[in-house]
């Protein structure tokens, strides 16, 4: 994945790259909005990181002039302000997603891959697969294998997005926001309830468990290729 | 008038007496025919001459009014004027004995005076009635302007009260008391927007510079754990601090959104809520939790419940609510949730049989960092309540805490808002 980053703190913006380039990714950086908009704009990046308040040219404006111009590249926001206000502005400017700092670099990373998978998988698929989990998603139905496991409507959706994500860390936010559809912050392990109710009916009764925890990040369903 | 004619008459009287003096009965009869013929046009002026015995001699009035004294006295009779409509007139007449004892009568018809009288009184009377209709109008056309006027300026300083600081009392360009009052009141509220926007910068320089530096902290925490072999002890030190920065960070953030909410600057997010939805969704998230602890748990959700609000917000207050209900209710507990509409407002009542709060403790719940002695040991930041008091003040709603008996009732009221147009 190729990664422009524009964010004006240097140091922010080398732990970003340092990361990016760890994660077997590709980055360039700028610090200034106009150089992060010729940039953008003259190169075919997976996905942008801009962060909200920049030199010369504001992160809100860089994105809406890209958008006008055509330019559909993913883009996720950065900020320091982290209000439900910022956010709605933010994604109504033409953002994908948004992020407040501090945060961690496995959010940001799952976020980034969450976004740049949604943008190149645009067809819709009726069938999602991952190793021997498949799910119909116009019959509602979910096997493992030859077994039909049965999920309330709110467990279909969490596999679901694990599913569309899989092998990639999702974080408790992510499907906060995906799953519930609401931002907030709770203040109890309600998620990890929810996934250890999914775990009891997708991998109790196999061999190899699919849905792992990743300490200090999130989750990650584990498909094997078949 | 009266008076006037009274001295007429009486002058005439008087010229009528000496004229008698004169020349006797005979000149007097005479005279006063000539004035009988000269006034016949307008014929107003009355006369009668009697013997003693009240028999008349000469005049224009066929008989002694009836009831009239013979003294030297002023009276007032009926005039019949037409004997087919029985119609009458007030006359005034004064009576005067000439030597003699002679009778004398002078008068005046009056029912022109007194019909001018009338129409005067009925003039002045009708005057005063309009003139007061209309001080009474004018009253009320000014006192509707004020209070029109008055009424603007509270309009804008309720939506002031509510947060939207952009609001300013409109100013006419009459100039007058309002005008005044407005300007003055506009420009407080310059200032007060000024100093609003000075807190907001000085908290958002705090919140950055805090948050920056604890950021590259976990930032260096987690790099630095992932250089260490994840069974490791130092690894697991790591993972300790990360979630120490974490919920440093979560504190903070809380923090200052409380202070978003509660400064009222969080309005973009407002929007049609369908609170059936919302709640049938915070329940369906808490369930598994709730099922963990044995807890039961009973709704009872009114449907077709759409008001405005911030759902992210509202799901947030009411989870803080609910995960209180679940995490102090002991195991088996029972708790309950519901939404009614009663008319204008919205009810939500999440109760539980737990442990509840001393109703002495009930408004220092919602302070920030409060906590009740009983859950100091237990998770959580002490943000949660006054969170759900800003999210529901916001919402220009009430929150109560009652006794379940035994247990805590939490009784959140918002009014039903409509979208504006």
């Amino acid at each position: 994945m190729r990664v422009l980053i524009i964010e004006d703190d240097e140091a922010t913006a080398a732990y970003i790259h340092k990361g990016l380039l760890e994660g077997g990714h590709s980055a360039d950086t700028a610090t200034q909005g106009d150089h992060g908009l010729t940039m953008a704009s003259n190169d075919n990046y997976h996905a942008l990181i801009v962060d909200r308040m920049l030199p010369v040219l504001d992160g809100l404006t860089l994105i809406s002039k890209l958008r006008e111009a055509g330019n559909q590249t993913p883009v996720l926001i950065l900020s320091a302000l982290g209000d439900v206000d910022d956010r709605v502005e933010g994604l109504k400017a033409g953002g994908d997603d948004y992020l407040t700092k501090p945060f961690a670099f496995s959010e940001l990373l799952a976020r980034l891959e969450a976004l740049a998978r949604r943008f190149s998988a645009e067809a819709q698929e009726t069938v999602l697969t991952a190793g021997d989990l498949v799910m119909d998603l116009l019959g509602r139905e979910v096997k493992r294998g030859a077994t039909v496991i049965d999920l309330q409507p709110r467990e279909f959706r969490l596999l679901e997005y694990l599913m569309r994500h899989s092998n990639q860390v999702v974080t408790r936010t992510m499907l906060l926001e995906n799953v519930w559809d609401y931002n907030f912050d709770p203040q109890t392990n309600v998620i990890d309830v929810h996934i250890s109710r999914l775990r009891g009916k997708i991998d109790k009764h196999f061999d190899t468990p699919m849905l792992n925890t990743v300490r200090g990040a999130g989750y990650i369903l584990r498909a094997t290729k078949a | 008038m009266t008076q006037q004619m009274d001295s007429t008459i009486q002058a005439e009287i008087q010229g009528l007496a000496e004229r008698y003096d004169q020349e006797g009965l005979q000149g007097l009869s005479e005279l006063i025919a000539e004035r009988i013929n000269r006034q016949q046009a307008t014929g107003n002026s009355i006369y009668l001459l009697t013997t003693f015995t009240l028999q008349p001699l000469v005049g224009n009035l066929d008989r002694w009014p009836k009831n009239a004294s013979i003294n030297n006295d002023w009276i007032e009779f009926q005039l019949e004027i037409n004997e087919q409509t029985s119609e009458t007139h007030v006359a005034r007449a004064k009576i005067f004995r000439l030597p003699g004892k002679y009778g004398l009568l002078v008068g005046r018809d009056i029912h022109q005076l007194t019909e001018a009288k009338r129409r005067i009184i009925q003039a002045l009377t009708w005057g005063l009635a309009i003139m007061v209709m209309l001080a009474f109008l004018g009253g009320i056309v000014l006192s509707r302007r004020t209070v029109r006027k008055i009424e603007r300026i509270n309009q804008t300083t309720q939506s002031i009260m509510s947060g939207d600081l952009s609001r300013r009392v409109p100013v006419t360009d009459r100039n007058d008391d309002f005008d005044q009052v407005a300007d003055n009141l506009n420009q407080m509220l310059d200032r007060i927007q000024m100093l609003m926007e000075d807190i907001r910068r000085v908290s958002d320089n705090i919140a950055h510079d805090l948050r920056t530096p604890l950021a590259r902290l976990r930032q260096h925490l987690e790099e630095a754990r992932l250089e260490e072999d994840p069974s490791s002890k130092s690894a697991m030190n790591l993972e300790q601090s990360i979630k120490e920065a974490d919920s440093l960070l979560g504190t903070f953030n809380a923090l200052l959104r409380i202070a978003r909410i509660e400064a009222g600057q969080v309005r973009a997010g407002f929007g049609d809520v369908d609170f059936h939805s919302l709640l049938e969704d915070i329940v369906e998230f808490y369930e598994p939790l709730i099922e963990e602890k044995n807890q039961t748990l009973e709704t009872t959700i009114d449907a077709n419940i759409v008001s405005q609000g911030d759902r992210d917000l509202l799901f947030q207050a009411f989870a803080n609510v609910l995960e209180n209900a679940i995490k102090y209710t002991p195991d088996k507990g029972n708790l309950s949730v519901s939404l009614i509409r009663l008319n204008t407002e919205l009810v939500i009542t999440i109760a539980d049989n737990g442990p509840g709060i001393p109703a002495s403790e009930r408004d220092k719940v919602f302070r920030r960092f409060y906590r009740l002695d009983q859950s100091r040991s237990s998770s959580g930041n002490g943000l949660g309540l006054s969170m759900v008091s800003a999210v529901v003040s916001l919402h220009n709603g009430s929150i109560d805490l009652e006794d379940n008996i035994p247990g805590l009732r939490t009784i959140i009221r918002l009014p039903m808002m409509k979208k504006k147009a």
